[in-house]
């Protein structure tokens, strides 16, 4: 007997092809090609949607889920990689600390509050992230949060000694290879055979996020001299645009240059209406009635200083504004000029609300009026044909509440940020042409979303705020999802220039926003 | 290199997952299961406590006896070119057995105990892979237990049967749906688990045997249903949201055995060969839907059309007595998958089948025999999907190409007095 036992392991050997094989498996070389392109290195230069930044904050979930991150997964199953490394943060709370002082907020989640209603919260989470524990790279993502075009070419901008005094970035102090360093310099220093490029956002998304509280600084050629919220001079931007695509494909690298979107397509501009004052027709009658009062007064104002009474009544009547049963836009402020001496306005159609105002305070007045007992009094007596005192007549002008100007884009603002972003697309554009390089247009993506969504395996998705599936809880970034569909654009792009075939992702198997109740 | 690595793993014993349509396991002896798992109509050893009850009566000694056990090597691999994505299960050696044993206590009546798996799955997924929405992994396990009588009415007629005690349980485990997470990122996922659950069955069977050359038999095994009662369901990674009510509970869950019916027939057609033939029909249809009805009501419980039809398989064999030695034995089977066109679900990937099978028993002496079998089952690579999967109302179709593979080796004895 013992002598069959021998053979057992011959019998053994037979079970070694019990593998199941396919006719043509996708792991087998060739089936998927690179086409022109060599991804064996690929370095994705930005910002924080390069990062992966998402609920307004870094986290490691966000960075696994960074578009980058899915491209390179996508690339290693077309070549062989030299993988795809990234800075990753020390936890998913996502908050950086500076010498153990938290610096920066920690993400956002979607909370139940006790009325049932879900909304977005910063997590209770510890922060561990410390900015002076800085990692050894190399690091094939080198997406900064918080960069604009200029600052991935300026020296120091990784040095912690920056950090207090604005003049450096703590995300990039936790991975630039030497505080002198700049973001360019450490990229090429990988010797990058392939990379992306999506830059320029935050040079107008600070002015818009911000309200458009800074400065548009079109003309001014000196970025050293500019404030964080200020729109960079489009000069400015194509310089240090051509030098880095100069020097990302001066040795023959293949790339993707991903231009602007219409910032103001995100959420965070779109889903507070600026018609969000609902009245009833009793209401609307006695807010249309408060501001003939205040043209009334600001009338009997100028007829005081002797202004004629035809101009004093044509002036003092942008001020007589009528309020319907339903529906009605906010005011706003706006700069105090000769044409409009008390500095307010009703909001037009296309002017927007930031997401970060103060709702409930829309709900008690802000954006029209504060209708106090003593101001309801002032009313009362005008009504009789009373004449109010210069104090009475102030309290009534003071109790117009217009919207301040960090929470709206005004028409003007909006002009601005319209013009930049034209203005470096254009120069994205002509970039991408005479470099062969691939041109993703960002912009057409991001008002698909907005208009009519992306249809994918189970839905649609769109822009809408925390349902749509697209943009994460701070408004302005995306989802995983949302970074996955940005992926696919890229690949389609990579496809038809470089005429491989790398496979998209569904984008259904990403995530969009995450539900925890551990909230501060 | 990648190759390499690969047969390191396979060697290892990676695989495993089940063998014949749906989760029905074919390897109810190995002396059938060389002659391509036919025996309704064979008289030949104490296998037919599953085979045929009926025909123990016919057996020449007074006491047999048949153990035997398989280790299933098996496999699946899924890919979907569109996005890139390929998965191969990583499923642990099965090792269904079997233990037969009969006693004829007169001319016209014997007695027996059969002890059997006709039914099981293991199927190991990657956690988190492509279609981990629908199984990530899943063990599934049912030992029947039978007391047998056969009875001979004439020389050519028998009849014979018995009750079914079925002992079997159930570990399953999938992510609740393709994105839900933690705030770690970790998958949210539900392990349901029953064990110790038992259920009563029946089969009867008879023989025709016009001459000792030439025999038919017929066999029915009655539908088994295993109700899952206060089985725990385990869930993990959930968020910490009202949204997300999933709290540990237990659930109900029934899972049908199904009924069989054979039928064949053998031919001594040369001194030293027999031919022989069966066909089974599984009654698959009773396999609509498994559905798991959670204890806690705010937890949603989980429907997943099944939807199954009844299948049959076609099965022949020979064998040869070769020398006092050796006896010689092979066949054929063609299976087909009682899986209907969009319910290919990744916990059973099973389509239709071509079982090769062939084996050897050496007659020790008089009284012991080792039973030796190998079955390669074939299938074709396929394209197939699972269209009931809901996401929000929407159904969303997990599909791709699928290729499965199994090497079967058994190992039994036979004893006869």
């Amino acid at each position: 007997m013992r002598k069959y036992f021998k053979y057992l392991p011959l019998l053994a050997l037979g079970f070694v092809a019990c593998e199941p094989e396919l006719q043509n498996p996708i792991d087998e070389p060739g089936f998927y090609t690179a086409g022109e392109a060599d991804f064996s290195t690929y370095v994705a230069l930005g910002n924080s949607l390069t990062a992966g930044y998402a609920d307004g904050a870094l986290y490691i979930t966000g960075q696994e889920n960074s578009y980058p991150n899915i491209l390179a997964q996508q690339f290693a199953k077309v070549q062989e990689t030299n993988g795809f490394t990234q800075p990753l943060m020390a936890d998913n709370a996502g908050g950086l600390l500076a010498g153990g002082t938290q610096i920066t907020s920690n993400r956002r989640v979607l909370a139940v509050g006790a009325n049932g209603n879900p909304s977005p919260r910063v997590y209770n989470g510890q922060a561990t992230t410390e900015i002076s524990n800085i990692l050894t790279g190399p690091f094939n993502n080198m997406g900064v949060s918080g960069a604009k075009s200029f600052h991935l070419v300026s020296p120091n901008y990784g040095n912690l000694a920056g950090v207090a005094v604005g003049t450096s970035n703590p995300y990039f102090v936790r991975f630039a290879s030497s505080p002198s360093t700049t973001v360019l310099a450490d990229a090429l220093a990988q010797n990058p055979t392939f990379f992306s490029l999506w830059i320029g956002n935050n040079d107008v998304l600070s002015y818009a996020t911000s309200g458009g509280v800074g400065t548009d600084q079109t003309g001014n050629p000196d970025p050293s001299t500019y404030g964080p919220n200020d729109i960079t001079d489009p000069n400015v931007f194509a310089a240090v645009y051509s030098q880095m695509v100069a020097a990302l494909a001066g040795n023959g690298a293949g790339g993707v240059l991903i231009n602007i979107p219409d910032v103001t397509s995100v959420p965070y501009f779109t889903t507070v209406p600026n018609n969000a004052l609902v009245l009833d027709a009793p209401t609307a009658a006695s807010l249309t009635g408060f501001f003939q009062a205040v043209a009334g007064i600001f009338t009997q104002g100028l007829l005081a200083q002797q202004v004629p009474l035809e101009q004093a009544q044509a002036l003092a009547a942008q001020y007589s504004i009528t309020f319907n049963a339903g529906p009605n836009r906010f005011l706003i402020d706006v700069p105090v000029t000769q044409a409009n001496p008390l500095g307010f306005r009703q909001m037009t159609e296309e002017e927007l609300l930031v997401l970060t105002i103060d709702q409930a305070a829309l709900a008690q007045g802000y954006g029209s009026v504060t209708l106090t007992p003593e101001v309801m009094q002032v009313l009362g007596l005008l009504q009789q044909g009373g004449q109010p005192s210069q104090a009475q007549a102030q309290l009534v002008l003071d109790a117009v509440t217009a919207i301040v100007d960090k929470d709206a884009l005004d028409k003007e603002e909006l002009e601005n940020i319209a013009v930049a972003t034209q203005a470096y697309n254009a120069t994205i554009k002509a970039i991408a042409a005479s470099n062969d390089l691939v041109n993703i247009d960002a912009m057409a993506f991001l008002n698909r979303l907005a208009m009519q969504g992306i249809p994918y395996d189970a839905g649609t998705l769109t822009s809408q705020f925390v349902t749509g599936g697209a943009f994460s809880l701070d408004g302005v970034h995306p989802t995983p999802r949302g970074y996955a569909a940005i992926a696919n654009i890229i690949i389609d792009g990579i496809n038809e220039t470089y005429n491989s075939t790398v496979p998209k992702v569904n984008i259904g198997e990403y995530g969009t926003v995450t539900l925890s109740n551990d909230v501060q | 290199m990648r190759k390499f690595l690969l047969l390191a793993l396979c060697a290892l014993g990676s695989a495993a997952v089940t063998y014949a349509g749906g989760y029905r396991v074919s390897l109810q002896g190995q002396r059938a299961l060389a002659m391509g798992h036919t025996g309704v109509a064979v008289v030949n050893s104490a296998e037919l406590g599953f085979f045929n009850p009926s025909g123990l009566v016919y057996l020449e000694n007074k006491l047999n006896l048949s153990v035997g056990a398989s280790a299933v090597f098996s496999d699946v691999v899924y890919q979907n070119e569109q996005f890139g994505q390929l998965h191969r299960s990583d499923s642990p050696v099965g090792t269904p057995f079997y233990l037969y044993a009969s006693y004829k206590m007169n001319d016209w009546l014997a007695l027996g105990l059969s002890v059997y798996t006709p039914y099981g799955s293991t199927v190991v997924w990657e956690d988190d892979w492509a279609g981990s929405h629908l199984v990530n992994n899943i063990d599934l396990q049912a030992v029947y237990i039978q007391p047998v009588a056969s009875i001979k009415l004439s020389e050519m007629f028998s009849v014979g049967g018995g009750p079914i005690y079925v002992t079997g349980g159930v570990n399953f485990n999938r992510n609740l749906n393709r994105t839900l997470t933690d705030i770690d990122g970790n998958r949210t996922n539900v392990t349901v688990d029953a064990t110790g659950v038992s259920a009563w069955g029946w089969s009867g069977s008879m023989m025709f045997s016009p001459s000792e050359k030439f025999r038919l038999g017929f066999n029915y095994r009655s539908e088994i249903i295993l109700e899952a009662e206060d089985g725990t369901a385990e869930f993990s990674n959930v968020p910490n949201s009202p949204l997300t009510p999933f709290k540990n509970t237990s659930f109900n869950a029934a899972l049908p055995l199904p009924a069989e019916v054979s039928v064949g027939l053998s031919y001594q057609f040369h001194k030293k060969w027999l031919f022989a033939l069966d066909v089974n029909q599984t009654l698959w249809s009773v396999y609509d839907s498994l559905d798991i009805d959670f204890a806690d009501p705010s937890i949603p419980d989980s429907e997943n059309p099944r939807n199954y039809k009844d299948s049959s398989i076609y099965r022949f064999g020979f064998q040869y007595d070769a020398s006092s030695l050796f006896t010689l034995r092979a066949g054929y089977y063609y299976d087909e998958s009682p899986v209907q066109e969009g319910y290919f679900a990744p916990e059973t990937p099973r389509n239709d089948s071509q079982g090769f099978t062939g084996g050897l028993s050496l007659n020790l002496n008089d009284n012991f025999t080792i039973d030796a079998s190998f079955l390669y089952i074939r299938f074709a690579e396929i394209n197939a999907s699972y269209d009931h999967y809901l996401e929000n109302g929407v159904a969303v179709p997990f599909s791709g190409t699928y290729k499965s593979s199994a090497f079967v080796p058994g190992l039994g004895m036979t004893y006869k007095l």
